[in-house]
C-alpha cells in the first residue's frame, strides 16, 4: 500500500512535469529519426576522371554507379582532381594503371577502389572470355569434323547471398537495434536518476524516512513508478523504429520489447543507485560520461571479438552489451527467444543485483 | 505522567568533530519539552537521533518503552523537520494525502485527518493549490499539518514557528497545548525565548552539551534573572565553569 501510494506520487509528479515527459518520449525519436537520414541515406555517387579507358570498362564503372569523367591528356592529376572535385582519377596505359585517390574521406575512398578494382577484373575477365571463345572458334575453324566444347569460355558471375540482411542492408540496419536499447536505457537512467536525486536534495527522502516506509518499499516504488514510464516510452520508442521508420525488424516485436524493457529496468535501477552518490543534478550529470558512454562501445557497434582481452572482460559487466546483443539477434537477424534468453536472464540478474544495492544505499538515510 | 522520550548519555559525532557530547534527557507524556540554543548547537542532530534517521555513536535513545530505531515507533511520531520537506509540484491536499497513505490510514480517516490538520494550520482554501505556488510561511504550515497528519503521541517539531506571523503561531501555541493537554508528548526546538517560556522543561543546549535544565522559572530562579534570554547568555558564559544545575 505504501508502495502504491509512492506509485501514484511519482505518476502525478510525472504527468505535471511535460517537459520531462517530453524529453523522455519524444527526445529518443528525434535523434533516432536523425541518425536514420544520416546514415541511412546513399552517399553520393564518387565522381572519377579517367583517361585511356576502353569504353567496356567506363560501361562497368558508371554500373558501378560512379559518375564518370573522361579527359583527353593529363598534365597535372592532381591539379585536375582538385580543380574538377574529383574523388579519383584512373589513368591507364597499355598494360599500365594508374589510380589516384583524393583519399579525403579514407572510408569512401576504399569503396571507389574497391568498386574499380571490382570494373577492371569484370571488364579483363570478359576479355578472356572473348579470347578463349575466339580461340575455340579458331580451333573449329581448323579442326572441322572435332567438336571442342569449353565451358568456361563465359564471364564468371557471382550470386551473392546473406545469411543476415541482404543486399540493401546499411549500416543503419545494424547499429539500429542497438541505438534503440541504448536511447531507452540513457533516458531511464537520466529521468530515473534525477528523479530520486531531487527527493535527496529537497529533504523529502529525509523525511518519507521519518515515517514508517521501509527502504525497499522506496525502491519498489520508484520501480514501479518510473518503469511504468519505461514501458510507455519502449513501447513509443519501438514502434516508432518499426512502423515510421520501418526500422529492419526480422524477429518478434515481442522479443524486441521485451529485451527493451529489461534493459529501461536496469538503467532505472541503476539511475536511482548512482543518484545516492550524487549531491546535485550537475554530479549526476558527471555519471553519464563515466557510466553510460561506455555502455556504447560495449553494445556491439564496434565488434566485441576485436577487442584486447581485457576489454571484452569489461564487455561483460556492461548491461548494455547484453541489450545489443539479444537486440541485434533478434531486429537484425531474426533469431527467436531461445536464442537471447542468456542476455535476459543476465539482464535480470543486473536488475537484481542494482535492487538490492539500492536497499543498501538506502540505509545512508535510515539504519533500519 | 509517563516518560516517553528518554535519552541516555548520548553522544555522537562525525568523524573527529563531536556534535552532541553525553546528553541525557527525560522527557514525560502531557509535557512540553523545549530544545533551547544556537543554530549550529547540535539540536537538529539531536532530534534526528530521537526520530532513528541518525544513530548515536554512544548512548541509547528509548521512546514509549521502545529502543530506536524502530519502524512501528515511527507510527507514533509526528516531525516536522527544519527545512521543509515537501513536494512542490504536487498540492497541499495531494502532499497531505500521500503522508497520510504512508501511515496507512484508511480512506475515511484520511479525510478527517486532512480536513483537520489543514484548517488547524489555516490553509484549507489553499489546499488545492500547488505547494511552489505557497509562501515560506504556508510552507512552513503545511509541514506542520503533515506532522499531525496521523495523530501521533509523540510530536518533534524541529523550529516550527520559523517564518509564521505573530497572530498564526499564537494560534499554532494554542493548539500545541491543546495536544499537550491531550496527554501527547512535544519536543520543541526553538532559539526564540518567549517560545521558550510556554514550554515545561527546557534544556539549553550549546556546542553539543546541556548547559543548563529545568522549568523555565527554575531557570531564572537558579540565575536570578528575569528573562530567560539572559539566563542562555549567562549560563552559556559559566559553562566554562562546569556550573550546572539539574
Amino acid at each position: 500500500m505504501r508502495t502504491i501510494a509512492l506509485v501514484k506520487r511519482i505518476c502525478i509528479q510525472m504527468i505535471r512535469d511535460k517537459r520531462t515527459l517530453a524529453l523522455m518520449m519524444i527526445a529518443p525519436l528525434v535523434i533516432l529519426t536523425l541518425l536514420h537520414y544520416l546514415l541511412s541515406d546513399e552517399t553520393t555517387s564518387p565522381r572519377l576522371g579517367v583517361s585511356g579507358v576502353e569504353e567496356g570498362l567506363i560501361e562497368q564503372l558508371k554500373e558501378k554507379e560512379i559518375v564518370v569523367i573522361q579527359y583527353e591528356q593529363l598534365k597535372n592529376t592532381n591539379q585536375i582532381i582538385m580543380d574538377d572535385s574529383l574523388d579519383g582519377m584512373l589513368q591507364m596505359e597499355g598494360e599500365k594503371v594508374a589510380l589516384t585517390l583524393t583519399n579525403d574521406q579514407p572510408s569512401s575512398s576504399k569503396v571507389l577502389q574497391t568498386k574499380i578494382m571490382q570494373a577492371i577484373s569484370i571488364e579483363s575477365a570478359k576479355e578472356q572470355a572473348n579470347n578463349v571463345s575466339k580461340f575455340v572458334q579458331d580451333i573449329q575453324y581448323k579442326l572441322p569434323n572435332v567438336p571442342v566444347n569449353l565451358n568456361k569460355a563465359k564471364t564468371p558471375e557471382i550470386n551473392t547471398s546473406y545469411i543476415y540482411g541482404s543486399n540493401d542492408t546499411t549500416f543503419f540496419d545494424q547499429l539500429s537495434p542497438i541505438l534503440v536499447g541504448f536511447f531507452v536505457f540513457f533516458f531511464v537512467f537520466l529521468i530515473s536518476g534525477i528523479g530520486l536525486l531531487r527527493e535527496r536534495t529537497t529533504g523529502t527522502l529525509d523525511r518519507l524516512m521519518a515515517t514508517p516506509i521501509q527502504r525497499r518499499d522506496i525502491v519498489f516504488g520508484y520501480l514501479v513508478g518510473y518503469g511504468l514510464f519505461a514501458i510507455i516510452q519502449t513501447l513509443f520508442v519501438v514502434f516508432y523504429a518499426v512502423k515510421v521508420l520501418d526500422i529492419m525488424l526480422v524477429g518478434s516485436l515481442w522479443n524486441v520489447i521485451l529485451i527493451n524493457f529489461s534493459l529501461a529496468l536496469v538503467a532505472l535501477l541503476l539511475g536511482i543507485l548512482l543518484s545516492a552518490f550524487a549531491n546535485s543534478e550537475f554530479q549526476m550529470m558527471q555519471f553519464i560520461p563515466i557510466a553510460i558512454v561506455p555502455q556504447v562501445f560495449f553494445a556491439g557497434i564496434l565488434p566485441i571479438e576485436g577487442m584486447p582481452e581485457w576489454m571484452q572482460i569489461i564487455a561483460k559487466f556492461m548491461p548494455m552489451y547484453y541489450g545489443g546483443n539479444a537486440l541485434v539477434d533478434v531486429m537484425y537477424k531474426g533469431l527467436g527467444i531461445d536464442s537471447i534468453k542468456y542476455d535476459l536472464l543476465v539482464l535480470v540478474g543486473f536488475a537484481f543485483v542494482f535492487i538490492v544495492l539500492n536497499i543498501f544505499a538506502l540505509k545512508k538515510y535510515r539504519k533500519i | 505522567m509517563t516518560s516517553t522520550i528518554v535519552l541516555d548519555q548520548i553522544s555522537k559525532s562525525f568523524g573527529k568533530k563531536t556534535v552532541l557530547n553525553n546528553i541525557s534527557i527525560t522527557v514525560n507524556s502531557g509535557q512540553i519539552f523545549g530544545l533551547i540554543g544556537p543554530s549550529g548547537s547540535g539540536k537538529t542532530t539531536l532530534v534526528k537521533i530521537i526520530v532513528g534517521m541518525d544513530q548515536p555513536s554512544n548512548g541509547q535513545v528509548q521512546v514509549l518503552n521502545t529502543k530506536v530505531p524502530n519502524l512501528n515507533l515511527l507510527q507514533e511520531i509526528g516531525y516536522m523537520a527544519q527545512a521543509d520537506a515537501l513536494y512542490n509540484d504536487l498540492t497541499g491536499q495531494e502532499n497531505l494525502a500521500f503522508f497520510a497513505k504512508l501511515y496507512k490510514l484508511n480512506k475515511h480517516v484520511q479525510n478527517e485527518r486532512i480536513a483537520y490538520a489543514a484548517d488547524l494550520v489555516n490553509l484549507t482554501p489553499h489546499l488545492t493549490k500547488k505547494v511552489q505556488n505557497y509562501s515560506g510561511g504556508m510552507k512552513r504550515r503545511l509541514s506542520l499539518a503533515v506532522a499531525l497528519i496521523h495523530d501521533p503521541q509523540i510530536l518533534i517539531l524541529d523550529e516550527p514557528t520559523v517564518g509564521i506571523d505573530p497572530e498564526l503561531r499564537k494560534s499554532i501555541w494554542a493548539e500545541i497545548t491543546r495536544l499537550k493537554n491531550d496527554g501527547k508528548t512535544i519536543l520543541i526546538t526553538t532559539h526564540v525565548m518567549d517560545e521558550a517560556e510556554k514550554c515545561d522543561q527546557l534544556a539549553m543546549v550549546r556546542d553539543g552539551e546541556i548547559i543548563s535544565s529545568g522549568s523555565p522559572l527554575d531557570l531564572k530562579n537558579h540565575y536570578e534573572i528575569n528573562s530567560l534570554e539572559e539566563v542562555f547568555l549567562k549560563a552559556g558564559g559559566e559553562k566554562d565553569e562546569n556550573n550546572r544545575i539539574s
